[in-house]
């Protein structure tokens, strides 16, 4: 009983108490570039989610053969290869998303969530563990992104994940302010602020 | 597209910041830029390894990738190569300019990770920039990191000592004080025609 409680740790600690985004603070780059609609952000999460999952299942393989020295261009090459998977898939299925990711696609390589999870995690884990492990990191990163992306949109257009659903006087003045680079970070800064509030208090006391 | 060597470094340097307005290397720009010498070794480190990047992956990419029908490969190629230059530059900076090692000190592995520097390479492609127009952008968008990066630790050395509610302080702060600088540079926006 108490081995099953360990395991089911890996999963939870990363959607609230080892949050990528907003406890780590890694990842920022495609959080507030590809937040603008609650759509794009979503792609972007199970963009990145798939691979991180996927190359910390395929790092943990692999980690009885890696010689230490060399284990990270090992795991670059293990990223990049799922990074050109999701790509090649993107471009193909989903174009429209695609154009508007743009170079952020390619970018999931030097993410440092995923590398750092290969190295801190994965490299010294069990194949299951790290599968939960990256599972967790995943939807902690998803969930923030698309929360972030929802509210971005909504601001902006007065609609979420396109469908309209704003009052009137949000739909004819909508915060253009938003779908804007300050928009995005002055947003992870109260997000930002709220968790120092309430979950890191003892700590920023300090 | 645009296509005059100017405008591609004023749109690389202020209209499309990388930082500010593309949102690309914002790890290193939270992280070096509490105080001014650290910003300026980034920024220094960056400009020369974002230039000999530029470079030698817009080589490899046309002249190894295309003729060879590789261009799947891009992205891992892109990143071995510049991992093994940084190391490589590393080594040859360490024995022979003994003052800009120092200068750069321990930013210049730090970059292996630096998205900025990939994000470059894979623009230049993706805009089909030639040799010439590709170092005008490495030029323009460094440049361009290294005057926000030191401009912002000025405001982080100010924020230190305001007095700021406790639940703000550090990082939140830091992102509005970010979101206001990027207010102003949207300022830029429409300068010579360039959009985001």
């Amino acid at each position: 009983m108490k081995q099953k409680v360990n395991h089911l740790k890996y999963l939870t600690e990363g959607i609230i108490i080892e949050n990528p985004i907003l406890i780590l603070m890694i990842g920022l780059c495609p959080t507030l570039a590809t937040s603008i609609t609650a759509r794009d952000a979503l792609g972007m999460g199970i963009a990145a989610s798939f691979v991180l999952i996927c190359s910390n299942i395929v790092v943990s393989a692999i980690r009885k053969f890696v010689v230490d020295s060399i284990r990270i261009p090992i795991f670059i090459i293990v990223i990049s290869t799922f990074v050109t998977i999701v790509d090649y898939v993107m471009q193909a299925y989903t174009p429209a998303l695609y154009r508007v990711l743009g170079v952020f696609v390619p970018l999931i390589v030097v993410n440092c969530i995923i590398l750092g999870r290969a190295e801190a995690f994965a490299y010294k884990h069990n194949i299951f563990d790290s599968f939960l492990d990256g599972l967790g990191k995943s939807i902690g990163f998803t969930l923030i992104i698309v929360i972030m992306g929802i509210i971005r949109e909504y601001l902006s257009r007065g609609s979420i994940f396109n469908f309209v659903i704003g009052p009137k006087f949000l739909i004819s003045n909508p915060m253009l302010f938003m779908i804007f680079p300050p928009g995005g970070f002055l947003l992870i800064g109260i997000f930002k602020a709220i968790i120092n509030k309430f979950i890191l208090k003892k700590e920023v006391i300090d | 597209m645009i296509s005059n060597p100017l405008l591609i470094f004023i749109a690389a340097f202020i209209v499309n910041n990388i930082l500010l307005m593309r949102y690309i290397g914002l790890c290193p720009f939270f992280g070096v830029s509490t105080s001014l010498s650290t910003a300026f070794g980034m920024s220094t480190a960056v400009l020369f390894v974002m230039l000999l990047s530029t470079w030698v992956t817009w080589i490899i990419f046309h002249f190894v990738l295309i003729p060879l029908d590789l261009v799947f490969l891009r992205t891992a190629a892109f990143i071995l190569v510049i991992a093994t230059l940084v190391q490589f530059v590393e080594m040859f900076l360490k024995k022979n300019f003994k003052t800009l090692y120092t200068a750069m000190g321990i930013y210049l592995p730090l970059i292996t990770t630096n998205c900025a520097i990939l994000a470059v390479t894979f623009l230049v492609i993706d805009y089909k920039y030639s040799l010439f127009q590709s170092t005008i952008f490495a030029i323009g968008t460094a440049l361009g990191f290294g005057l926000v990066i030191i401009l912002f630790s000025a405001i982080r050395e100010r924020l230190e000592f305001a007095p700021i509610s406790r639940s703000f302080k550090g990082y939140p702060i830091a992102f509005i004080a970010a979101s206001l600088v990027a207010l102003a540079f949207l300022g830029f926006v429409g300068l010579f025609g360039l959009t985001l």
